[in-house]
């Protein structure tokens, strides 16, 4: 590279190679328990060993999400949290030293009524490195797209095993920073194992897409997450976060966030050490 | 907003994208656009089948019971004391409504699809009977997504459905009526994608739902112009039809889309009134967004949360709109008019009284409509409203509302 600093996304993903390591993304309702928690926990997972943080921005209808992200959207809402609050707290998020990318993760009609490039232009000042959009296929994207570009800006596209070569042919052209493979058919949720076509899927993506790929839905336990380093560059691990913060104690939801990456991560650091 | 009006004749939308000017569209997860894109091409396939297609014509013939009458309400033509009105008897169609023709057009694509096994959502239980009907009688494993709220207030329907064979899936997410019926559904269809048909019942969705259940329903518009040319020697001076998802007054109002002497007037539901907020007029009260799949007017707040929409008719109580109508309503060729729950209620007595009709609550709307409309008009104009249902299922609800206790 130039003199031009590299975007925060790629960095993170060479930094991750060099050391031949699995990134692991976490993924938080902002505002999830309570609208200020999200500051505290994002530096607790960061110091748990997070490579990137995905902050979600509640929807009223999460129509790819199953009951835990469900519940932590409605909570979130419960508490107030608007697009403008997520947009406030990741601000916060960098003021306080958190430097991993923060990518947002939300359905479209709430950006849409924001305004996209009032959304996108407020991202780059903040510093919020990418947007994920479950709702928002390629088809759909070229507004978006457009706008993430004028702004320096990842719109990250998802596949799904489902997804066509010809599907896999044009995320390859649109797409940048990673791309996020939906590890199953089906909505977001906790799973007991890996989808045991996940190898062979991800093989199928490598063939068309040259960008790092974040496996994500279902990843809950460090078993998982040792299978997927062998074929993805990251994982992405949601429901299962949620759910050990709920079950924690409010004094404790810090703590057992940050142990739940650790914890993630074990097998990998020994398997390093 | 940009007005995107389209080059194309408004009857040959939407477009490639499945877009109808700016609305319409798909905006699915991407593990559903395969399905939706084999969808796609499997009802191009079948509506350019002749097969299909007389298959289709036999059993609404047969088995659906059309052509429905299109029937002219003298009395309460004079009543009222303005134009004629007529009514399009969907009320007589098998199951009680209009939703029965679109099933058996998705039913019958399901099987040609070779897809096993069928979901639904449904809001008064209409158009799950009607799958759970379609799916009894083509063989199919029948899944019916209802919200809590709703399956008490339609117990009997969802009675009806698990006689017909269905299993009906209560859905105790948000605010439990229709709109989260849908997003049940369109997980579980993410879920079993390889397996599973969606049947939609209404003009809302991702493309091609809206054109392919407008198309399925515009049976209704094309014996209503054939049957006004017969009985009055001409067509009707307007077309009245109310508006939830929006699939009977789309079904009624797309082959008259070119003849723009034939005004078309939609009645949503405005509940306790627009003022209030308990409503569910997406075209009066909504803003453009995105919604199960489509652009489209839809409820929401100010950030884009889609709120809760309310009507005494469990079958318009949907925060959003087939993007059609928005389409139609932003180039000017239909009028939207919000209807109470009151007005509802009025003309629902009205026509049991002077005609011997009971309707369902939702047509109950286009009627309070039509009255309000012929009342300005001269005697020898003609109106036609789409009697889309009838109103056995809602009993319980008109009696609660008059104060009765059965």
């Amino acid at each position: 590279m130039s003199g031009v600093r590299q975007s925060r996304i790629a960095e993170t993903f060479d930094r991750l190679r060099s050391r031949r390591e699995i990134g692991i993304f976490p993924y938080l309702t902002v505002g999830f328990p309570e609208r200020e928690s999200t500051l505290q926990l994002v530096p607790a997972l960061v110091e748990g060993g997070a490579a990137a943080i995905e902050l979600g921005i509640p929807f009223s209808d999460p129509l790819a999400d199953g009951v835990t992200v469900q519940r932590a959207s409605q909570i979130a809402l419960g508490n107030g949290v608007t697009v403008r609050f997520c947009l406030e707290t990741a601000a916060s998020l960098r003021r306080s030293g958190v430097d991993v990318p923060l990518v947002f993760m939300g359905y479209f009609n709430p950006l849409l009524q924001f305004g996209l490039e009032r959304f996108v232009s407020a991202c780059a000042e903040i510093g919020v490195d990418g947007l994920i959009i479950p709702d928002l296929p390629p088809i759909e994207s070229d507004e978006l797209a457009a706008i993430c570009h004028q702004y320096g800006r990842d719109l990250i596209f998802m596949v799904a095993p489902t997804s066509t070569d010809a599907h896999l042919q044009a995320v390859a052209r649109q797409a940048s920073g990673f791309v996020y493979c939906v590890s199953l058919t089906g909505v977001t949720g906790a799973r007991d194992r890996l989808d045991a076509g996940v190898g062979a899927f991800l093989a199928r993506v490598r063939r068309h897409i040259d960008l790092p790929l974040t496996l994500g839905f279902g990843i809950a336990r460090p078993e998982h997450v040792q299978e997927a380093a062998s074929v993805a560059d990251a994982v992405a691990v949601g429901s299962a976060l949620l759910e050990r913060i709920s079950q924690a104690t409010p004094d404790r939801q810090v703590e057992a966030a940050r142990s739940f990456i650790e914890w993630l991560r074990s097998p990998l650091l020994s398997s390093a050490g | 907003m940009t007005l995107e009006t389209s080059t194309r004749p408004t009857s040959q939308l939407p477009d490639e994208r499945g877009r109808f000017g700016q609305f319409g569209g798909i905006y699915a997860p991407v593990t559903l656009l395969p399905a939706i894109e084999e969808l796609i091409e499997a009802y191009n396939e079948a509506r350019q089948d002749p097969a299909f297609q007389a298959e289709f014509e036999r059993l609404l013939r047969h088995y659906v019971g059309r052509p429905t009458p299109l029937y002219h309400a003298a009395k309460l033509s004079r009543e009222v004391g303005g134009a004629q009105i007529y009514l399009k008897r969907e009320d007589l169609a098998h199951t009680g409504a209009h939703k029965i023709n679109n099933a058996v057009g998705q039913g019958l694509l399901a099987k040609r699809m070779g897809k096993p096994r069928v979901i639904a959502e449904t809001g008064a239980g209409q158009h799950g009977v009607a799958t759970a009907t379609v799916c009894a009688m083509l063989g199919l494993e029948c899944v019916v997504y209802m919200g809590e709220l709703d399956i008490q207030r339609q117990s009997l329907n969802v009675f009806r459905m698990k006689l017909l064979g269905a299993e009906v899936k209560a859905v105790t997410s948000g605010s439990r009526t229709l709109k989260d019926a849908m997003n049940e559904a369109i997980r579980d269809w993410v879920t079993n994608v390889r397996t599973t048909y969606y049947l939609i019942g209404s003009v809302a969705g991702m493309h091609p739902y809206p054109m392919m259940v407008r198309d399925f329903q515009s049976v209704i518009g094309r014996e209503t112009r054939q049957q006004a040319l017969e009985l009055c020697g001409r067509l009707p001076d307007a077309i009245v039809a109310c508006v939830g998802g929006g699939s009977n007054a789309m079904g009624i109002f797309y082959p008259f889309l070119e003849d723009s002497e034939v005004e078309l007037h939609g009645a949503e539901a405005a509940g306790e009134g627009i003022e209030t907020g308990r409503h569910a007029a997406s075209l009066t009260a909504g803003r453009v967004g995105v919604l199960h799949g489509s652009r489209s007017y839809v409820l929401q707040d100010d950030d884009g949360q889609i709120l809760e929409a309310h009507s005494i008719s469990a079958g318009l109580d949907y925060p959003g709109v087939g993007p059609e109508h928005s389409y139609l309503k932003e180039i000017g060729r239909a009028t939207y008019h919000p209807i109470t729950d009151r007005e509802a209620l009025e003309a629902f007595q009205l026509l049991c009284r002077t005609e011997g009709i009971i309707p369902a609550l939702e047509p109950a709307h286009a009627v309070a409509l039509a009255v309000r409309l012929a009342a300005e008009r001269s005697p020898d104009d003609i109106i036609v409203v789409n009697l889309s249902g009838r109103g056995d299922k809602d009993m319980h609800t008109v009696a609660q509302a008059l104060g009765v206790t059965l």
